[in-house]
């Protein structure tokens, strides 16, 4: 089971309340699918500078593996406040702790409210569902 | 989806699975750049049976045939085999092909996602004329070792064909795991000494668990479309519907050598205007080389100065040369190798120097 502290997008990004702010990551379900175990997989991710504000489903940086370039989505609105500064330099530290040190983004929100995400148990549907 | 013979094996391998041309093929088995290094220091088997395989016969075969693919159908020798592609008029391709010479027939590869829109081509070119085409792409198997230890590998399952005699782009027929008059031939998508195989489907999983066992002492290990993907971008070699589409003529993706415009193969589908293009070409095909973090991509934007001048058709990480790789069409002015450009990140630039192809060449 995933932490049921925090939300989830279809797109694979995880937003959890921090004070008034929302801290944004991806799971370790989007990382096995970009990397297969492989942490050497992953070439490259692309985080936006602080200041920059974005619109909830926004693309707000990429993520690169040898085989494929996947889009980064905003699961919520706001502006970025913070941006995590080591995970451009230390992938292996996201593939690591998803959960917790490879958060990427820090978003000051219009709104606090994710209920247009999905809860861990519906996310572990989500992804147990063929795609 | 469509499943090759191989595909329940491949998936207890604990392959990644993919769509690719329709049909659910492993993309990677491990880590693609192992698998990569495999082929280029080893010896790799893959799974090619999503590939099209076609076989002409009849009186007209060869005349058919020369009215529509590229390479001179008629000069080629028996048990050669020939690159070449299936152009409409104005010179674009609908595929790219491999084409065997047989005594009594003509054998096709044709790329899966293709294999339909060939067929029906192929068949409307035909049309009235004495040639028989059958669709092999299901009661035959397709495999392909790849790498210096495809040879000792592969003689270790074949009686009754030498392979050593068995000349590059050349074919021939022996036993293969018992199975009699397999064709063998030395060719390859990978830039590296290899064979590839057409057998009876039924027997894939044997055949296939027999040439694992055969290459163990050699360092065998499956390999994905990943890993043949970045080989294949090594070597410098086209995928069609990267390098080559309906846009991407063979002349400027460098294709020359797959293309015949001998008097004796008389006219044929695309020919004048791909004269026409040798005569005036307007842009390149060139390899890219990136210092930078980020591979290329297929789309993104290739520019010098402030000037949009083409797009990446295809990127890798390339584990053999250590460095970001890809391919794209810049104009003629800009293909000189050293030229330096810069690919387009959403607004980021990238600097890459212009390079020949192909970044890679095994060392006969």
């Amino acid at each position: 089971m995933r932490p049921d502290d925090r939300r989830y997008a279809s797109s694979h990004e995880w937003a959890k309340q921090d004070g008034d702010t929302i801290l944004v990551g991806i799971t370790d379900f989007a990382i096995e699918e970009l990397c297969n175990g492989n942490v050497d997989d992953l070439v490259y991710c692309d985080l936006p500078e602080a200041g920059r504000t974005v619109d909830a489903g926004e693309t707000f940086g990429e993520i690169e593996s040898v085989k494929a370039v996947s889009d980064l989505l905003s699961p919520v609105a706001g502006e970025i406040v913070e941006v995590n500064q080591v995970i451009e330099a230390h992938l292996e530290a996201m593939a690591q702790d998803p959960w917790g040190k490879g958060w990427m983004i820090r978003i000051k929100p219009t709104s606090t409210d994710l209920s247009h995400l999905m809860d861990a148990a519906g996310y572990e549907e989500h992804i147990a569902t063929p795609h | 989806m469509r499943h090759t013979p191989l595909h329940d094996l491949h998936e207890r391998l604990g392959a990644k699975m993919v769509e690719f041309g329709g049909w659910h093929m492993p993309v990677q088995y491990g880590p693609i750049l192992d698998e990569a290094r495999c082929v280029r220091e080893r010896v790799g088997l893959f799974d090619l049976s999503h590939m099209g395989r076609l076989r002409f016969t009849g009186a007209d075969r060869v005349t058919a045939l020369d009215r529509i693919v590229t390479s001179f159908v008629g000069r080629i020798p028996t048990n050669a085999i020939r690159y070449g592609l299936l152009c409409q008029e104005d010179g674009n391709p609908l595929d790219d092909v491999l084409v065997y010479k047989g005594e009594e027939d003509v054998f096709m590869v044709v790329n899966a996602a293709n294999h339909d829109r060939d067929l029906a081509w192929l068949r409307e070119q035909c049309a009235g004329m004495e040639v028989t085409i059958e669709d092999q792409t299901d009661e035959l198997a397709m495999l392909a070792l790849q790498g210096q230890g495809s040879q000792a590998t592969l003689q270790a399952c074949v009686e009754g064909l030498d392979l050593s005699t068995v000349g590059y782009y050349k074919s021939g027929f022996g036993t293969l795991c018992g199975l009699p008059g397999v064709r063998v031939s030395r060719t390859g998508y990978t830039g590296e000494d290899g064979f590839e195989l057409y057998f009876p489907s039924g027997e894939a999983e044997r055949v296939w668990e027999e040439l694992t066992r055969a290459g163990a002492d050699h360092g065998l290990q499956p390999i994905g479309l990943g890993a043949r993907d970045t080989l294949r971008l090594e070597a410098g070699m086209p995928l069609y519907g990267h390098e080559i589409d309906e846009e991407h003529n063979p002349i400027e993706a460098g294709l020359a050598f797959g293309v015949s415009f001998h008097e004796d193969k008389g006219d044929w589908i695309g020919r004048s205007a791909l004269e026409a293009i040798k005569a005036a070409p307007t842009r390149k095909l060139v390899g890219l080389v990136t210092e930078g973090k980020r591979a290329p991509r297929q789309g993104y934007p290739v520019v010098h100065g402030d000037e949009v001048v083409g797009q990446v058709c295809s990127g890798a990480v390339s584990p053999t040369l250590n460095k970001n790789i890809g391919t794209a069409y810049v104009p003629v002015a800009l293909a000189e190798a050293g030229t330096i450009v810069e690919m387009d990140l959403r607004g980021k630039r990238q600097a890459c120097t212009v390079t020949d192809l192909p970044f890679y060449s095994r060392t006969r």
